[in-house]
């Protein structure tokens, strides 16, 4: 998994509460077998017409989009499905950091599996980050993840909540299962005293 | 010792290492696989060079991407062929039990676990799928996983958890005739929205929640997850006993004795505290249906469409106005008579026996109503073949709907089965979502009695009106 310490970008204003799973991947993407290359099938049927064709005024395809790491969208971001496929077409695509007021569970978990950062702010940061951002497309925020705060808008600085472990794996690159395995004994020990 | 609720007493028997400031490494009791979510992790497996450390509790199906077609026709395109022979492939490797495509007790993965005893009280189960929650109907518990957790539990038979906080609802009251356990369930989404419960594992109790049979109860703890909620549960009792005796992979003789005795115990000890309650009078409910876009937008069928004022926020607002949108339904009218071009009954959530029973006694002696298509998709083989010994099959088809094989078909449109941009479905299904059920198809939630009563009509409708008559 890709470390994360500090980012610095430009961000996508993604204004829907509830965007859920189905919306960020469809169903019908999801019959890969790879992690890679679901970018191009991000937000599919918000982001295409018909003939497949780029929507000028989905925000995604926008010029100022481009290249941004930062996505900040309403809340209860990620709801529904299970579908890591929605974090990985995010990565895929290049963002390295969801900013939102509230997160569904599966996928924060997902998210943080993948080197993508759930940050969770309050209604009135969420409010202010989107206002500026959506003024002036050029605004840049940076997310730091040792301190836990969200800088930008000359003073604003606000603070975001993360496990301690979450964080350690992030801030080191630590993939989770290489520590699950490293409990091997105490599991066989518990699956001897359950038989 | 301190009272505990059904969940802590579940959580409590399965950490195996708890350490301050670090997950909990929580083991899985029971994990089930299907073609969708599980080839990366298999792949993720083989680059680590490591095997699955207990096939023996792990049972694979095939349901999403299966058509739902006689099963002499394809599957709906090589990518999906191919993900069906890798988890065939990865099956046969790693010695995982597989209920493959068109055998004896192929299903949707909801529907087989617990008919065929694999469900049990106090297990901990665990699937690359959202709906798992269903299984928390028999006092287990049950969540949906990522495919990086799908491979932590094939690596190591655990996973990595913070401890959930508890939410009680509470369902008092009789349910009036025409009122289903699945309005319950659309009411619960309707009362605390989308994200309502996030973080919380709900458990069920009250009257309403102990005079439902199984299948009720698993349509409840299926949607669980439309609140938000990480898993819900509902204690055991007899009518859980009752169901799981005799199945195939329950214990039997004295071990079945000595399970329920065990079973027994869990449930909520007396001045355990929730950290949240929620209360809903089942008696006050009439059959739900949803108008919009998410499950939590759902209403009484003889209500109204909400106004833009009946929001307050203003990404509420934004998020309704956008609903209305790309539902093509007015604000402040009744959906009542709203003509419908599909009416799906199946899914994980409504799919079971008792679910075509109903649908049955609503669509028997009638037909569906012309221009209507009518899917009737069984949850499994064991259920088509039970259905059709009731001659329910028959029933459907006289009706004028068709008779599918077993299947996850038009709640997830990756499989051949879906809406054609703009149609209107009234669906037993589980979310409404944009495009969930075909790109541009709009979605009315409703129950299989509500489902059936629309197909006979043409147009969203209550189903009292024909049961009465």
């Amino acid at each position: 998994m890709a470390k994360f310490t500090t980012l610095t970008s430009h961000c996508v204003p993604l204004t829907a509460d509830n965007v859920d799973t189905d919306q960020i991947i469809p169903a019908r993407f999801l019959k890969v077998t790879e992690k890679h290359g679901l970018g191009d099938s991000l937000f599919s049927d918000w982001r295409y017409d018909e003939d497949g064709s780029p929507k000028r005024d989905f925000v995604l395809n926008q010029p100022e989009s481009q290249g941004a790491q930062i996505l900040i969208a309403g809340h209860n971001f990620g709801s529904g499905s299970s579908r890591e496929h929605a974090p990985w077409a995010l990565v895929s695509w290049g963002f390295r950091a969801i900013i939102a007021t509230g997160f569904a569970d599966i996928f924060k978990s997902n998210a943080l599996k993948n080197g993508l950062l759930p940050v969770e702010v309050t209604p009135d940061v969420h409010k202010k980050l989107m206002q500026a951002v959506q003024l002036d497309r050029g605004t840049k925020i940076t997310i730091d993840l040792p301190t836990q705060s969200v800088t930008g808008l000359g003073s604003l600085e606000a603070t975001f909540p993360i496990d301690a472990f979450s964080k350690h794996c992030l801030l080191n690159g630590i993939d989770q299962l290489g520590y699950l395995l490293s409990f091997d004994d105490q599991i066989t020990k518990y699956e001897q005293q359950r038989t | 010792m301190k009272p505990q609720t059904l969940f802590e007493k579940v959580w409590d028997t399965h950490v195996v290492v708890e350490e301050p400031d670090r997950p909990a490494v929580l083991y899985v009791d029971l994990h089930l696989i299907h073609e969708v979510t599980s080839p990366q992790a298999f792949t993720g497996l083989r680059e680590r060079g490591i095997g699955v450390r207990r096939p023996d509790k792990t049972v694979a199906t095939m349901d999403h991407s299966t058509p739902t077609l006689p099963k002499s026709l394809a599957v709906i395109d090589d990518q999906a062929k191919a993900q069906l022979r890798m988890l065939e492939q990865n099956c046969e490797e790693f010695g995982i039990e597989l209920f493959g495509i068109g055998t004896k007790y192929n299903g949707i993965v909801h529907v087989i676990g617990p008919e065929r005893g694999f469900t049990q009280p106090g297990k901990t189960i665990v699937c690359g799928d959202s709906h798992t929650s269903t299984h928390g109907a028999f006092g287990a518990l049950a969540f949906g996983i990522g495919t990086s957790e799908v491979e932590h539990v094939l690596a190591t038979q655990c996973l990595l958890q913070r401890k959930a906080k508890t939410l009680e609802v509470r369902v008092d009251g009789q349910l009036m005739p025409g009122v289903t356990a699945k309005d319950i369930i659309l009411a619960l989404c309707a009362e605390v929205g989308t994200g309502g419960a996030t973080g919380h594992v709900i458990e069920y109790t009250g009257s309403a929640i102990r005079g439902l049979d199984m299948e009720g109860r698993m349509t409840v703890c299926n949607m669980s997850i439309e609140a938000g909620a990480r898993a819900g549960m509902i204690a055991p009792d007899e009518v859980t006993f009752d169901y799981l005796k005799g199945r195939d992979r329950v214990p039997k003789g004295a071990d079945w004795d000595a399970a329920v005795e065990r079973w027994r115990a869990l449930k909520t000890d007396e001045h355990a505290e929730y950290d949240k309650r929620v209360v809903i009078d089942a008696s006050k409910l009439e059959p739900m249906i949803t108008y919009g876009t998410n499950p939590g937008m759902g209403m009484g069928i003889s209500g109204t469409v909400p106004n833009l004022d009946s929001f307050s926020e203003p990404s509420q607002q934004a998020a309704f106005e956008k609903a209305m949108f790309y539902m093509d339904v007015e604000p402040g009218k009744p959906l009542l008579g709203k003509k419908v071009d599909v009416v799906f009954i199946g899914s994980c959530t409504n799919s079971r026996i008792g679910d075509l029973r109903m649908a049955a006694s609503v669509l028997s002696g009638r037909k569906v109503a012309a221009g209507v298509r009518t899917l009737v998709v069984p949850g499994s083989h064991d259920i088509k073949a039970q259905a059709e010994s009731e001659g329910l099959d028959r029933i459907f088809k006289d009706a004028g709907a068709e008779w599918r094989e077993p299947g996850c078909s038009m709640c997830i449109a990756m499989n051949g089965d879906n809406l054609e941009p703009g149609q209107y479905a009234v669906s037993t299904s589980n979310r409404n979502f944009e495009g969930r059920q075909g790109k541009g198809g709009r979605t009315f939630l409703a129950s299989p009695l509500t489902a059936a009563a629309s197909a006979v009509t043409g147009e969203v409708t209550d189903p009292r009106r024909l049961l009465l008559s």
